[in-house]
């Protein structure tokens, strides 16, 4: 049975009447072409879906649209400022800290979880916060520094 | 590669099927790229092509593909070197069958991209398309050729600089025809001011923003999205499904599709469920082998080998050694497991297929395609987005034929992603190897004879590049490097150790390669090397090897947890000498990446599995690396500018596990001589050998005497097998502190017990 849910989408207002227990990443990916969030693993394991809900990492895969009534959901879409890189986007770009870039939006995502907890994470706290978002390409050191950078940037300021 | 094929002539270049050419891609200049060993080939295609459109840009269009080795990034840098482009003004077309060119590698792999016929017929190229703009600024502007210089996409008047015009320009609005009259000739390393100089990934942008495109992100109308029914086991055969609950699901199409079923629905969710809800009967396979039997079920198919380096004579060899070593080294099925998994979108329409596919063989997906829909290849073209890692496990691609099959049975476009369970299940993994070395060293530390004998992994990175008189190495199939550079360069640390020389000290006593002197020296320079006596309880470990051309050293240093066996790497130092460097930032990525993933098939990846069934089909059980293992890394390029350049994907993966062995031994005393060195493993063989209580045996005449820290009750057990079982207790030992063998035990396990 199809429900009504309503959410905030990278700031705007989706209004959608769908399966409530479709799992988030495939809504976002068939429902509103929101392809930044990748299928990796499908039980939560590697990260690659992460999505922010109410500035909160949540793996996608494994989270149903009906948990997002209400809420807002960022991707890897809406992160930048129009051409405007988010300063993590910028972080990652000058770092190299990407290769293949299939988990790059997981990894962002999850640190802007990170960094909205945590503004001036230390290199141990980043590390225990990504441990969980796996990169075959082995771009980790980057990431890391990428991270850190990002943060110091941003001066602990709001995301 | 034939050196002595001419290169083709400008004219042929520049002319050959021009009006189709010029029809395909749209007008500006053209240049076409062929490598060497095509020139004189019936198949005129090239294997590139570069085109300065009338905006100014010069795209590249490359049978090539971007799965994050970064060539995007280092091809547009040979390219706009030769230009004298800002690299800002180059793009590229990467894998697209149906923009006329052909691969001369058969895909990318290898690490071939670069150091192969195609990365200098692309140089060659762009220094054309240069030559081809000036001659035409010639014309336009009415200066001597010589006269002009080329800056920025500009062609200028080096008597007077505010004449001048743009490529933009030369190329807009015509088609450009061009004959030249002499040969350019690439830059020198010398001249270079983008090519040899780090660089920005250029594809970092769309891949941070969500923008960058992989197969599975591809959507077209009316696609849908399937599943098919896969075996439990390898080897299993389907007897009988029923399909009657997944067909009444409202949306859901099951069919049968030649040899397998497949679900559909335009909600992949739905696909998923149909999937669920199909009842099939499976006949398994026989009992077969596992991850522990497989090595003497593989040994049993290959009994013999053939020998493809052979020098001296190896029982004069015998007769020279004071020491004889002999052991079996063993590696694992170790899986690819790329975070993307296999994906295929294909459409069908008037007989044209269009396929997307996650792949690092575009052509030979074209082709399989087109054998498996009964279509001409000329009817098929597969467009490869970005690839979402592949380390050669995206050289296999059933999953395009697959979806070619099923969308037309469909009469749709489908989309045919893999679980990471399909994922795990049909990787080409990386075979189980065994390598077999017997070597023997004179009384002054000097290797007598080496026989080596590979199977299963082949002969990659088993040449041998140590100085020893008498040699003979045996391969067998396949890609190897890594399992032969941990074999090899274990052994040769075991010999060092038994001769009680530095292990740095002991290589470069056995190389007169200066290339790879270089790279161990410089490793050690930057790791701050000090000779020390194996097992010196440092935790150090070294290795080196030759790959794709590539010559690497790397110093690891770790941390061996007394308790639960886990080794912590805390620190390794890569030094690579691969010619020159189109892109030093994108060969330290490269580094980098070869060092953690190398990380995994040292420590944790291998495949458990067991009568065709896998074990390990996701990532809680199959375990690749994560931040919390990352050592510090470290990278150094060993200048080699008259070298053209060589590979770079790969090389620094291959001593990963081999350093890291040598740093167990190192630290503990023990000898891993099977990967990976999983903490039980370790664990088991310190238990063997607590920390240094059994010294490395010594050479004693015809003896060898084997030491240990004993006492009261404390006895000593031998073991002739890999992996250690059946101990035996060594008669007399008990309360004793040595004991000299015959030297037939000088390759025996020993560890020291307290009944």
């Amino acid at each position: 049975m199809n429900e009504i849910i309503d959410f905030q989408l990278n700031g705007q207002p989706v209004h959608l009447n769908v399966s409530p227990d479709r799992r988030l990443i495939w809504v976002l990916r068939t429902e509103r072409a929101l392809t930044g969030a990748k299928f990796g693993c499908g039980i939560g394991l590697c990260g690659a879906c992460t999505v922010l809900v109410d500035g909160q990492a949540v793996r996608s895969c494994v989270m149903t649209v009906k948990e997002v009534q209400g809420k807002a959901v960022t991707t890897i879409e809406g992160l930048a400022q129009g051409e405007k890189l988010h300063p993590l986007q910028q972080a990652f770009v000058e770092h190299d800290a990407l290769q293949c870039g299939f988990c790059t939006p997981g990894m962002i995502l999850n640190a802007y979880g990170l960094l909205r907890a945590n503004p001036n994470p230390t290199a141990a706290q980043v590390i225990t916060s990504l441990e969980d978002n796996l990169c075959r390409c082995g771009a980790h050191p980057r990431i890391v520094q990428a991270v850190l950078s990002a943060a110091e940037n941003m001066k602990g300021g709001a995301l | 590669l034939n050196p002595h094929v001419p290169a083709p002539k400008e004219e042929s270049a520049l002319t050959l099927n021009r009006r189709d050419w010029l029809k395909l891609v749209g007008g500006g200049i053209i240049v076409f790229i062929y490598p060497a060993e095509l020139a004189q080939a019936q198949d005129r295609l090239p294997s590139s092509y570069l085109r300065v459109g009338p905006d100014g840009l010069v795209t590249l269009f490359t049978p090539k593909i971007e799965m994050g080795q970064g060539i995007i990034t280092s091809l547009a840098q040979m390219a706009a070197e030769e230009l004298d482009l800002p690299l800002s003004s180059m793009r590229a077309i990467m894998g697209d069958t149906a923009q006329g060119v052909t691969d001369p590698d058969g895909g990318t792999w290898g690490s071939l991209t670069t150091r192969g016929a195609f990365g200098s017929g692309l140089r060659t190229a762009a220094a054309r398309a240069r030559a081809v703009l000036v001659t035409l600024a010639s014309q336009e502007l009415s200066v001597p050729r010589d006269r002009l210089v080329t800056k920025d996409g500009y062609v200028i008047d080096s008597a007077n600089e505010q004449t001048r015009v743009s490529y933009a320009t030369l190329a807009g609005g015509k088609n450009i025809e061009a004959h030249l009259d002499f040969t350019p000739r690439p830059k020198a390393f010398a001249q270079f001011t983008v090519s040899g100089k780090p660089a920005l990934r250029v594809d970092a942008i769309e891949k941070v923003t969500g923008r960058a495109m992989y197969t599975a992100d591809i959507r077209l109308p009316g696609m849908v999205y399937a599943r098919i029914l896969r075996p439990p086991a390898h080897g299993a055969k389907l007897t009988s499904v029923d399909t009657a609950a997944a067909e009444q699901l409202p949306g859901v199409t099951v069919k049968q599709v030649g040899t397998f079923w497949a679900v559909w629905a335009e909600d992949p969710e739905l696909a998923n469920r149909a999937l669920a809800l199909l009842k099939p009967v499976w006949d398994l396979p026989a009992a077969g082998p596992d991850e522990e039997t497989i090595f003497a079920y593989l040994m049993g198919r290959y009994p013999s080998a053939q020998t493809v380096g052979q020098r001296g004579s190896l029982t004069t060899g015998e007769q020279a050694s004071s020491a004889k070593f002999e052991q079996t080294y063993y590696t694992p099925y170790v899986a690819h497991a790329p975070i993307e998994p296999h994906a295929a979108v294909v459409t069908i329409e008037n007989g044209k297929v269009r396929v997307w596919a996650s792949t690092q063989r575009p052509f030979a997906v074209r082709d399989s395609v087109a054998s498996a829909l009964s279509v001409s290849s000329a009817n098929v073209q597969v467009i490869t987005p970005f690839v979402g890692g592949g380390f050669g496990g995206k050289s296999s691609f059933s999953q395009a034929v697959e979806a070619a099959r099923i969308a037309r049975a469909a009469g749709k476009p489908v989309s045919l992603a893999w679980t990471r369970e399909e994922e795990f299940f049909y990787d080409a993994f990386q075979p189980p190897s065994v390598t077999k070395i017997r070597s023997g060293l004179d009384g002054k530390g000097k290797i007598t004879f080496w026989d080596y004998q590979v199977y299963c992994v082949g002969d990659r990175g088993a040449a041998l590049f140590y100085e020893i008189p008498n040699s003979r190495v045996r391969p067998w199939r396949g890609p190897g490097n890594p399992a032969n550079t941990f074999a090899r360069e274990s052994h040769i640390d075991a010999m060092a150790a038994h001769a009680a020389i530095d292990p740095l000290e002991f290589r470069l006593a056995h190389l007169r390669n200066t290339r790879m002197r270089k790279v161990l020296e410089k490793a050690a320079a930057l790791f701050g090397w000090q000779p020390a006596r194996l097992p010196s309880g440092r935790g150090y470990g070294m290795a080196c090897g030759e790959d794709a051309g590539t010559y690497v050293a790397m110093i690891a240093a770790v941390e061996v947890d007394h308790q639960t066996g886990e080794i912590k790497v805390k620190r390794i130092v890569c030094a690579q000498d691969m010619g020159q460097v189109i892109n030093p930032q994108g060969a330290r990525l490269q580094m980098e990446g070869c060092m953690m993933m190398g990380l995994g098939y040292s420590l944790t990846e291998e495949m458990h599995f067991k009568n065709g069934r896998l074990l390990d089909l996701n990532f809680h059980r199959y375990q690749i690396p994560r931040f919390s293992w990352m050592p510090q890394l470290e990278t150094a390029l060993v200048e080699n500018n008259t070298l053209s350049p060589q590979g770079g994907g790969e090389p620094a993966i291959i001593t990963v596990g081999a350093a890291l062995a040598n740093a167990l031994f190192d630290a503990v005393g023990v000898r891993a001589n099977r990967l990976p060195m999983t903490p039980e493993r370790v664990l088991a063989l310190m238990q063997i050998a607590p920390t240094l209580a059994v010294q490395p045996p010594v050479r004693v005449g015809d003896q060898v005497r084997v030491s240990w820290n004993g006492g009261p009750g404390i006895k000593l057990q031998k073991c002739a097998h890999m992996p250690p079982t059946g101990w035996q207790d060594v008669a007399g030992t008990e309360g004793q502190t040595s004991i000299t063998l015959p030297l037939s035990d000088q390759s025996a396990y020993f560890r020291v017990i307290k009944p």
